[in-house]
């Protein structure tokens, strides 16, 4: 007899259980890697997914939002490799070094590996897990936080994903874009990312999640960025997924001393959405600006859950999330920045602001702040509301018919966000990306 | 024919009454100044003619160049040939002026059925009207009146007046914050606007003003209706008497 409480497990728990015990024997990696993955499984397997009592998942059960599981995405084949030439058009012509991983596999002859930079080294993870590679295990597991089911999932089912080295003091002009496409086969994907940025080197990195409209693949990609001291890191998320999809994602970075770093998530597709921020500040003097903006609409639910922990004295950080949410769309913010008791001089400020241009629109938005430390400037607001009715009017009273007036409101308030990029043409990209969401909404 | 008439409006605002019967006739070319005691429905009678929510017409009727104004929407009024000037002109955060200047001049073309202005000539022209007023590059490279001292504002609103050349324009308190230099450049920039077929209605409490953009008609608004109308030596009288005597002849 069995005396352990066995838990009801929804669809999409119990086919999780079975693709695992499918593709365990499969997936790459040597004995040490599949024992983490059998760590990070049972983990899944005691909690299940989480839910709306789980407080960091309070706001997105996932539980409730996921009804089934998608099986493990086969190789892409080349007809889905033909489409996804089409795919980064939210880009435009922003010029970069595109990874091009379709299904969640890397696709060389998509991507561009040749001719790289100086102290740039590029590699696929399934190759790393295959080669054992020293400094994959060195630096795999050690940022996402092995309690979070979604980064547990990631651990357990990782298939592909980049493996970033750029040289201590080298910089890369070009934005490397880590572009994962889906074919149209509702799939699931694990993708798993490791970067590591080494001292006073520079880099931007753009990742990027499109697939087909009408098809219910979920995604799971996960990177773990190490950045030295003095690094320059710009990392820009665009999660612009086909409208049926289920996408979570985790960032999970610890950044050097006196570096600068940057972060922007840009949220316009998928039907359910977690983007997950772990970001870490362990040396001194390191400025950051993390930023976002999400465009919802229809039933979108999307849920930004970022953690800002100053561990090191005398950084700066500034969080700014805008979202814009229409017809009966949900968005959730849940920002927490900790300053632990060796953090001094830290300044933090973070705030939120949703735009409301539907009654039935609902915004939950949860900043906290952790301090440990006794001189410290921190802070935080939030704000949700509808279009300003007079700054509308005083439009409209030179000639703006009102939709166009809603529109410059509107870019105006993402727009504050978005000066936050550093790269002009991405910012001009990601305006033009707005406006096209505007004409769509007419 | 009038280019504005305005017969019998009352106007609420919720649900209390504040214009009760206004009657004003504006032909092309005109200048009148409205003066008034503060409370009178000076910027009720400006809200109203452009179109702003809230401000309900429950009766009379206004006719804008013989057609029904308040069938029109405020966008609709600007495109006719209407160009409120506002009393507190609003600061738009993220709206760069010269994009807000160029979606106006543009939508108001369009719909006339005229071609939109190309981007040389379009700065050509902010560059020369901003020149005339004292606004400097840097101001028109800000966001809509954000960082703009209040003179600076109310210049903007001529600018904008100037650029898109309104058939009508109602000056709401323009010289309401202005000093005696700023009060100069923002007649002037009115001035160089009249023409025949140009009309503006001015709203101020002060005759100050009326010395630099000198009127052809003036009337006094009081408790919500046209009081008394003169030449312009009436404003000069109204500057020695005060309104006190105009509050009380409609309470009698």
């Amino acid at each position: 007899m069995n005396a352990e409480v066995a838990t009801i497990k929804t669809a999409a728990e119990t086919a999780l259980a079975q693709a695992f015990s499918q593709a365990r024997g499969r997936l790459p990696g040597d004995e040490a890697i599949a024992a983490r993955r059998e760590a990070a499984f049972d983990l899944f397997a005691k909690q299940g997914l989480p839910h709306r009592r789980i407080e960091e998942w309070k706001y997105t059960d996932l539980r409730a939002l996921m009804r089934d599981a998608k099986p493990l995405a086969a190789p892409p084949d080349a007809a889905a490799k033909a489409r996804a030439k089409a795919a980064g058009g939210l880009l435009g012509d922003v010029e970069v070094r595109r990874l091009v991983f379709v299904d969640g596999a890397i696709v060389a002859e998509l991507s561009d590996l040749d001719n790289l930079e100086a102290g740039l080294t590029i590699g696929s993870l399934a190759q790393a897990l295959s080669d054992d590679d020293p400094a994959l295990a060195a630096h795999l597991g050690k940022l996402a936080p092995a309690s979070d089911i979604a980064v547990a999932l990631n651990t357990a089912f990782m298939g592909d994903g980049a493996v970033i080295h750029l040289a201590p003091g080298a910089t890369i002009e070009r934005p490397l874009h880590l572009l994962f496409t889906v074919s149209e086969k509702p799939a699931a994907t694990f993708v798993r990312s490791l970067v590591v940025i080494e001292r006073a080197a520079r880099a931007m990195l753009i990742e990027s999640h499109e697939g087909r409209a009408g098809t219910d693949y979920q995604t799971n990609a996960a990177i773990e960025l190490f950045a030295g001291d003095g690094a320059h890191i710009d990392h820009v998320k665009i999660i612009g997924e086909g409208t049926d999809a289920l996408h979570v994602s985790t960032l999970a970075a610890a950044i050097g001393a006196h570096a600068r770093f940057n972060s922007f998530t840009f949220t316009v597709g998928g039907a359910v959405v977690r983007n997950q921020l772990f970001l870490r500040f362990d040396g001194e003097g390191t400025v950051a600006g993390i930023r976002g903006a999400s465009l919802l609409k229809g039933g979108q639910h999307a849920d930004t859950t970022l953690v800002a922990d100053h561990i090191a004295h005398d950084c700066q950080s500034r969080e700014l999330f805008k979202t814009v949410l229409d017809d009966e769309a949900h968005g959730v913010f849940q920002g927490r920045i900790i300053v632990r008791p060796h953090a001094q001089k830290t300044d933090a400020k973070m705030m939120t602001q949703a735009l409301l241009l539907s009654e039935r629109a609902e915004s939950d938005n949860k900043p906290e702040l952790e301090i440990f430390a006794d001189d410290v400037q921190c802070g935080h607001g939030a704000t949700a509301g509808a279009l300003d009715d007079e700054l509308k009017f005083y439009l409209m009273a030179r000639g703006i018919p009102a939709a166009e007036a809603e529109a410059l409101l509107i870019q105006a308030f993402v727009g504050e966000a978005i000066e936050g990029i550093e790269h002009a043409g991405l910012r001009e990209a990601l305006m033009e990306s707005i406006a096209n969401w505007l004409r769509e909404r007419d | 024919m009038s280019l504005l008439e305005i017969k019998n409006l009352h106007v609420e605002i919720d649900g209390k009454e504040i214009l009760k019967g206004l009657d004003l006739t504006v032909d092309a070319g005109q200048v009148h100044a409205i003066m008034g005691p503060n409370g009178s429905g000076k910027s009720t009678l400006a809200y109203v003619l452009a179109g702003k929510e809230d401000y309900r017409p429950t009766a009379g009727k206004v006719l804008f160049d013989g057609r029904d104004l308040f069938a029109m929407e405020p966008d609709e009024r600007a495109a006719a040939g209407l160009f409120l000037a506002f009393q507190y002109p609003l600061e738009i955060p993220g709206v760069a002026t010269m994009t807000f200047l160029r979606t106006a001049l543009n939508a108001q073309r369009k719909k006339r059925g005229e071609a939109e202005l190309s981007t040389p000539e379009f700065l050509k022209m902010v560059r020369d009207t901003a020149g005339t007023l004292g606004i400097d590059q840097e101001m028109l490279r800000r966001a809509v009146n954000v960082g703009f001292s209040g003179g600076e504002k109310k210049r903007n609103e001529i600018l904008q007046m100037a650029l898109l050349q309104p058939r009508l324009a109602v000056l709401d308190e323009t010289d309401s914050g202005l000093d005696i230099d700023a009060l100069k450049i923002v007649a002037e920039g009115v001035n160089r606007l009249r023409a025949p077929n140009r009309s503006f209605v001015v709203i101020t409490h002060y005759q100050r003003l009326l010395n630099y953009i000198v009127p052809d008609v003036v009337h006094v608004l009081s408790q919500g209706r046209i009081v008394r109308t003169g030449g312009k030596g009436l404003a000069l009288e109204l500057e020695a008497s005060g309104y006190a005597q105009y509050q009380e002849e409609v309470l009698a």
